[in-house]
């Protein structure tokens, strides 16, 4: 059979600065309340410090997303509450598509933003109390149907990206993946750079940057599969004017593999698994991650448009 | 024509070898449709100065420079295609299916038709459209195309680029009519010996048929329209793209479960 490149002759949505942003947060969001709850799943209490800085983090970056989406309506912002309520006359009622992940994706962020609100206020006040709130087991049960959402929310902006019939993003089934291993890559990031503002959530620290280097080496074959697929469907070119986001992308997946190396040496060599504080490298390391996060999705982006 | 009836099927026969790109079709619309316009700009694109669908260009009338080498003989000559595009009020619309807010509609005539106080700009549609219809009206932040004259259907009146059409390029009525007559006038134009003409959009090859169908004179990617492997529903993607974030999530689940793993530490 002949093979038969993909084509397209759409118009470009222009999703730009604030979907870029909001795909981050969305990532960081999910990918943060994952690994917290990972983390209580250890079982070893003192990682609950670590923990709670991801269920911190992830209703700081939650709030922000529907500020992101809303914003990106322009003058039709205040219609925001249309994505859940149908308001058709004669026909109104809740809308909901489980077909169209932009629909399924408004509850998502709704509903997981219940869990973030709730787990991050029981951490602060536990925190306050200086003794945990709630059962742990009852407190585990929560998190993980949260940690669920969590994943959703942090992989379903990449399954959208590809239900369209935009060039590259349509050509792909890799996305959602993608945004998945990248969020939480990202995540483990910034819960590793926030460790140095809570030392004693620095128990965690190399387990975490081990962490990290999984999710990387995810995000790495994800994006092998990303440019075989694309290159598949014949539309390559259309990423090589983005080809020093990638690189970026890369360089984070990178520092974030050696980190990850090391402290899996330090662990296997007998030497402490435990550090005390949070290093220089870390800091770079994070940074260096969390840029190429945002790199990867703008890359995705913009190659499209 | 007889009366416009609600609960039948209408839509456009848009016949592109009678088509002479006079571009009447796209003033009337934006006579009609009271559209601004997009500011005049010289596109050095054939005779087009349009160029594309938008929330302004309802029609839009493409010119395909085909100019042969060699001179033609004399009613053989042929130097461009004209097509008066529109949206094709697709039977398994694009738009509708990923729109989350319930804006895109089916109406009574069986059209495609995208609710202004429903909508909300969240371009979904335009991401979809596997046409490049939809474009956005900054002034009212809602997407916008052609609603084939909802207003003037139930009016009883036929859509104001098909009235104004001088050589009846642009048909319209009830779909079944319309077929009809584009089978007509394709084995009028295979018997001329002019076998590269082809509908589009007549059967359901192409997103279950077209409401607004075409008769093209070469292949549709020829106008920048997809063929019929290439005319895919969006949905297509939400097996693959949740099936490999779901392999995704278990293979990282396992990761942070290992990283993580109680160690006893001295
Ligand atoms: S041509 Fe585009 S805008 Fe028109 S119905 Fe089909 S998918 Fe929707
Ligand atoms: S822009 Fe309007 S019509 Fe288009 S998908 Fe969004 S809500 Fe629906």
């Amino acid at each position: 059979m002949m093979y038969l490149a993909a084509e397209h002759f759409v118009r470009s949505p222009q999703w730009l600065w604030y979907i870029l942003f909001y795909f981050l947060f969305a990532g960081l969001a999910g990918g943060s309340y994952a690994i917290a709850t990972l983390l209580r799943l250890s079982g070893d209490p003192r990682d609950e410090p670590a923990a709670r800085i991801g269920f911190y983090v992830s209703l700081v970056t939650t709030v922000l997303c529907p500020i992101l989406l809303t914003a990106d309506l322009g003058v039709s912002w205040a219609r925001f509450w249309h994505m859940l309520v149908d308001v058709t006359p004669g026909d109104t009622g809740l809308n909901f598509k489980y077909w169209s992940p932009m629909s399924i994706g408004a509850w998502a962020l709704l509903v997981f933003g219940f869990f973030a609100f709730v787990s991050a206020a029981e951490a602060w006040l536990s925190d306050r109390r200086g003794s945990p709130l709630v059962p742990l087991l009852l407190n585990r049960m929560f998190n993980v149907i949260g940690a669920a959402l969590a994943i959703f929310l942090a992989s379903y902006t990449g399954v959208l990206l590809s239900v369209s019939n935009q060039p590259v993003w349509s050509d792909t089934w890799s996305l959602g993946g993608l945004f998945l291993a990248s969020g939480l890559s990202g995540a483990a990031a910034l819960i590793a750079f926030l460790m140095r503002y809570r030392p004693e959530a620095a128990f965690s620290l190399s387990r975490l940057h081990q962490a990290g280097g999984y999710f990387a080496a995810l995000e790495l074959a994800l994006i092998i599969v990303f440019f075989v697929t694309v290159g598949a469907a014949g539309t390559l070119p259309r990423l090589l004017p983005w080809l020093a986001l990638w690189a970026l992308a890369v360089a984070g997946i990178a520092a974030s593999l050696v980190m990850a190396r090391g402290h899996m040496r330090m662990q296997a060599s007998g030497g402490s698994a435990v550090l005390t504080r949070v290093r220089l490298d870390t800091l770079v390391v994070s940074l260096l991650v969390l840029l190429g996060v945002l790199a990867l999705r703008a890359a995705v982006i913009f190659s499209a448009q | 024509m007889a009366t416009i009836k609600a609960g039948e099927e209408y839509g456009f026969f848009t016949d592109t070898s009678v088509c002479i790109g006079c571009k009447a079709c796209e003033v009337a619309c934006k006579e009609w449709n009271q559209l601004e316009g997009n500011n005049p700009t010289f596109l050095a694109d054939s005779f087009d100065n349009t160029g594309s669908l938008d929330a302004q260009n309802w029609r839009h009338v493409k010119f395909i420079e085909q100019v042969p080498d060699k001179s033609a003989t004399t009613g053989n000559g042929s130097a461009w295609l004209m097509m008066s595009d529109v949206c094709k009020h697709c039977k398994h619309a694009s738009c509708m299916e990923v729109c989350p807010t319930g804006a895109i509609i089916r109406t009574e005539f069986n059209t495609v038709f995208i609710q202004q106080d429903v909508c909300n700009g969240c371009r979904n549609c335009i991401a979809a459209c596997p046409y490049g219809v939809i474009g956005m009206n900054q002034q009212t932040g809602t997407a916008h195309k052609c609603t084939l004259c909802y207003d003037r259907l139930q009016g009883g009146l036929e859509p104001a680029c098909a009235k104004a059409c001088p050589t009846q390029s642009i048909q319209f009525g009830p779909l079944a009519d319309l077929q009809q007559a584009a089978d007509v006038r394709l084995a009028t134009l295979h018997s001329q010996g002019m076998n590269q003409a082809q509908l589009y959009g007549r059967d359901d090859k192409v997103y279950g048929g077209l409401n607004a169908f075409f008769l093209l004179m070469d292949k549709p990617e020829t106008y920048g329209l997809p063929n019929a492997d290439n005319a895919k529903l969006p949905s297509r993607n939400d097996l693959g793209g949740y099936v490999g974030a779901a392999i995704t999530a278990a293979l990282a689940v396992v990761g942070g479960l290992v990283a993580f793993r109680r160690r006893v530490t001295g």
